[in-house]
């Protein structure tokens, strides 16, 4: 640099003050611009961070919280719900050190793979996500490690309360928050516009506190009998809106992990089909009676074994006899319900089948609803063998819902999760008589005074209902030791409000059974367990009678011999 | 009564409250006493990251705080005389302790600036801004008293030494602050046009030269013109901070950012202050640094005493150009270059300079006529013009 003086231009003493003091106010002057410039900078950042706060608080309304409505149930216990949480992100070439910053972030945040985490920050991307969800504390942790180039983002985390009490009802979403099974799959859209439009949460029919009740006698039953699973569902008898629905094994909705690949998490009270055996013989009846087929006190050689194309038709514990219809129905008698069907005729039996949908997919609200499985052709020995429930799969859902029809006075409704369903879907429609149905009514309770479902006999509730012990089927024939055993009933029997079916998929027998595994050693005693623990959660007073009026017609039918 | 027992009132103390500008002094007070406030915001995470107890760097500016109030009201208290002997004895003590710094200075990030003294590190550079000034208009007003004094030409070879001693350490910021204030000391002093535009040629040329054969200075450039261009980490973690604050801020200690901003408690200071006050305490914080020099600059007005002139002159822009070089950084409209905020930063060297730099404006402000017009009549040779 050159060295200035100001030596060779000498200056005037006059001019030097004024332009001394011009020189002043020049600089002054390019301080105030300079101070104003700032200022007005200062100003703009704080309008433009007023505009882009406004704009996030405007969308957030629509897309932030909450992104979906609640799910609640009857008495509006929360079930489902959004909550804000912090995801943690990464811009990965403003990451210096980027080995060092992930043994770091591994360190504070659990269950993140210090490796995966290099990879991920070391790439050329400008986003990488270091984990999405975590906790208050996590995020203060990273705070603190003040790496770099990380960046939080708010997310919405669903968060089921309920935990795995909801799991096949409510189901749950993916890390997106997009449904991926229940009824966060089936009203996907439904709760993202009750969100927006700030309609309040999705009410369900279920009542958690039958739905836990449900969900503990299934679980004792299951671990009693060593099951590999278990279904059960109330549901109420008039309106067929489901109270409860527990399916066993179940998972953590709040963190389902590949809950949806493994079949042993299916819901087997919607989606698994399965042959029900005996408790279809409760169709058969109603068929036999409400059409003039039969009446009470026909009776039907069960004899001998009945031999049809290449099948043997027998009893499990053959009275040799001939049987009255209350007599077949107590006893269970195969024999006895494949006459009465033969004398019914196949078309009869399938129409009938069909108005109580039991051979189509029911119109049900959760996606993992099951398709029967009906005989492909239904001649004779297709239908005997329906008449006592082999032969044909049907879910447990199907089963309750059409019991109820049967028992209610002979109304079918549509089932439902919903408290209060839309109308138009209403397809309820009368299947049988009330004649019938009472007949109905008094048959199931025989079956709990006198028959296979003793062991279901609530104290002080007149329990109604019928056991059903079917063998799995396998390659080439049906398994004697692998058991579907289920129980339907109805309470109280002489004017039914509440269905409740139970199930135990492949119960073994035990000490306390004699080594029986049947429905009326390993089912029923859940629904006697469950009914008094339920009904005065719902409502259902202790019946003063000790029996149905018609069952005690009934009983005076059975031939003596037998009581003894 | 009490008006004249005060105006009779001779001591030391009385005679400095009567003349001192209260203005002046009264923004200053303001100023150092937000800068404890927010120290109290922007340190504790810088100190926390860097595993210091979190009130470490609060409580080490909370001791140099009274002791820069100190400096300053006893430099205030100087008169002309007094001050340019203070500066000039200061100006060569510090002289000497820049040069130390290049044989014995500590080394922190590639650059030798700190001396250790008594256990505190100093900072000598910052005592030689201030000095340098004093000095080298002491210089240029000698040469107007007397043309025949080589004025102009000591200044020039004194503060081509100091630029040469800080380019060594090697701190460019520094030295482009000194260059700066000192070209604008010359344009001050009155030197034509036609030198003052050769001035000017030479500081672009030296940006220039930086640019080409200096990678980190050519890098900050490009990233400030082209943020794309490389990391930009710094000013775009500011301008976050200042986006979460908006004018009202998240209110103290609910910072965020502050927690990811290298340097936030010294060159990012007002970024900090940005997201934890609001923009309006860094709108109060610009006008208030404006308030002062402006202030001070029209206070000259009513002077006339060169050197009085161009030292006041001189010290105010090296206060006013580092706020406007740290505010223009933080707001993104300057490259980014390492430059403290004045009273606000951390920093004791910093803080005690800047503290002896006011306190020489406020001494050579005061309204002297009122005490010892004679003195200072014979000064300026301006007086016959009017």
């Amino acid at each position: 640099m050159r060295t200035i003086t100001a030596q060779d231009t000498p200056i005037a003493p006059g001019r030097t003050l004024r332009s001394v003091r011009s020189r002043i106010i020049f600089t002054v002057m390019l301080f105030g611009l300079a101070f104003a410039g700032l200022s007005v900078r200062v100003v703009d950042l704080g309008l433009s961070a007023e505009a882009s706060a406004w704009s996030a608080a405007r969308s957030g309304a629509a897309d932030m919280l909450p992104a979906r409505a609640d799910i609640v149930d009857r008495n509006g216990t929360l079930l489902a719900t959004d909550l804000k949480t912090i995801s943690i992100s990464a811009n990965p070439q403003k990451v210096q050190h980027s080995g060092e910053a992930a043994q770091q972030l591994a360190q504070v945040l659990g269950g993140v793979d210090p490796a995966v985490l290099e990879h991920r920050l070391s790439s050329t991307s400008s986003f990488a996500w270091i984990k999405r969800k975590v906790t208050p504390e996590e995020q203060h942790a990273v705070n603190q490690l003040g790496i770099p180039g990380i960046t939080f983002r708010d997310e919405i985390q669903r968060l089921y309360p309920q935990g795995s009490l909801t799991a096949h009802v409510v189901g749950y979403n993916s890390i997106d928050n997009e449904g991926l099974s229940g009824l966060e799959r089936a009203f996907d859209e439904e709760l993202r516009d009750r969100a927006a439009d700030n309609e309040g949460p999705l009410r369900l029919a279920l009542d958690m506190r039958v739905q836990h009740a449900m969900h503990e006698e299934l679980g004792a039953a299951m671990r009693q009998f060593n099951a590999a699973g278990a279904a059960g569902i109330v549901m109420d008898a008039r309106t067929s809106q489901v109270v409860a629905l527990v399916s066993l094994p179940d998972f953590d909705p709040n963190d389902p992990g590949s809950a949806a690949a493994d079949r042993q998490y299916m819901n087997r009270a919607s989606q698994g089909v399965y042959e029900m055996g005996s408790t279809f013989k409760t169709y058969t009846m109603a068929l036999a009676l409400e059409h003039g087929v039969a009446s009470m006190d026909d009776a039907y050689d069960a004899t001998h074994p009945i031999q049809i194309s290449r099948f043997t038709i027998r009893d499990d514990h053959p009275k040799a006899r001939w049987l009255n219809l209350p007599e077949i129905f107590m006893y269970s008698s195969n024999i006895g319900t494949a006459r009465i069907v033969a004398d019914a005729g196949n078309g009869l039996q399938k129409d009938f089948m069909q108005t109580l949908g039991l051979l189509n997919r029911p119109d049900f609200e959760l996606p993992e609803t099951g398709t029967p499985m009906v005989p492909e052709n239904w001649r004779n020995v297709q239908s005997m063998t329906v008449s006592y429930g082999y032969g044909i799969a049907v879910s447990g859902l199907q089963v309750a819902n059409s019991i109820a029809a049967l028992v209610n006075g002979g109304t079918l409704h549509r089932p439902t999760l919903l408290l209060n369903p839309d109308a138009r879907d209403d397809i309820s429609r009368q299947v049988i008589s009330a004649e019938t149905s009472e007949q109905v009514q008094a048959l199931m309770r025989l079956v709990v005074e006198k028959g296979t479902g003793r062991n279901a006999d609530a104290p002080g509730y007149l329990v109604g209902g019928k056991t059903g012990t079917a063998e799995k089927s396998t390659y080439g024939g049906y398994n004697r030791d692998a058991l579907v055993t289920s129980f339907v009933a109805a309470f109280p029997i002489d004017d039914p409000q509440y269905v409740v079916f139970v199930m135990l998929d492949e119960p073994k027998g035990n000490e306390s059974t004699y080594g029986f595994a049947g429905a009326g050693w390993t089912a029923a005693p859940i629904v006697r367990g469950l009914v008094p623990r339920i009904a005065p959660l719902l409502g259902v007073a202790p019946s003063k009678d000790d029996s149905h009026p018609m069952t005690r017609e009934l009983v005076r039918m059975i031939t003596p011999e037998v009581r003894s | 009564m009490t008006t004249l027992a005060a105006r009779t009132d001779m001591s030391i103390v009385g005679r400095w409250w009567r003349t001192v500008d209260r203005w002046l002094l009264a923004a200053l007070a303001v100023l150092m006493l937000s800068g404890a406030l927010f120290a109290m915001a922007a340190s504790p995470a810088v100190a926390e990251r860097i595993g210091l107890s979190s009130m470490y760097f609060v409580r080490r500016q909370m001791m140099f705080l009274p002791l820069a109030g100190f400096v300053l009201v006893a430099f205030s208290m100087m008169d002309a005389r007094t001050v340019r002997r203070a500066a000039v004895i200061l100006f060569g003590v510090f002289f000497l302790l820049t040069g130390a710094t290049l044989v014995f200075g500590a080394e922190l990030n590639g650059a030798k600036r700190w001396l250790s003294v008594f256990g505190f590190a100093l900072q000598p550079s910052e005592f030689l801004k201030p000095t340098l000034i004093v000095t080298c208009a002491w210089m240029f007003s000698e040469q107007f008293k007397n043309g025949s004094f080589p004025g102009n030409r000591i200044a020039a070879v004194l503060g081509l030494a100091c630029i040469g001693f800080l380019i060594m350490q090697p701190d460019f910021g520094q030295s482009f602050l000194i260059f700066l204030v000192w070209s604008a000391l010359f344009f001050m002093a009155g030197l034509p046009v036609s030198v003052i535009a050769l001035l000017v040629v030479a500081g672009i040329v030296t940006v220039i030269a930086a640019y080409t054969y200096l990678p980190h200075v050519a890098s900050r450039i490009d990233r400030f013109l082209d943020p794309s261009s490389g990391d930009t980490y710094q000013t775009e973690t500011a301008m976050n901070a200042f986006q979460a604050g908006g004018f009202f801020g998240r209110g103290p200690g609910e910072g965020m950012v502050k927690r990811a901003l290298p340097d936030a408690h010294t060159d990012f200071i007002f970024a900090v202050i940005g997201e934890e006050f609001g923009l309006f305490a860094c709108l109060g914080l610009v006008l208030l640094f404006g308030f002062i020099v402006i202030r001070g600059y029209l206070l000259l007005l009513r002077e006339e005493d060169p050197f009085v002139y161009l030292s006041v002159g001189g010290l105010l822009g090296l206060f006013g150009i580092q706020a406007l070089i740290n505010i223009g950084v933080n707001l993104n409209v300057l490259p980014a270059k390492g430059m403290t905020l004045p009273f606000i930063s951390y920093g004791g060297s910093s803080l005690l300079a800047m503290a002896m730099a006011m306190g020489m404006v406020l001494a050579l402000t005061r309204r002297r006529r009122l005490d010892r017009p004679a003195h200072y009549g014979e000064s300026w040779a301006g007086g016959a013009a009017s």
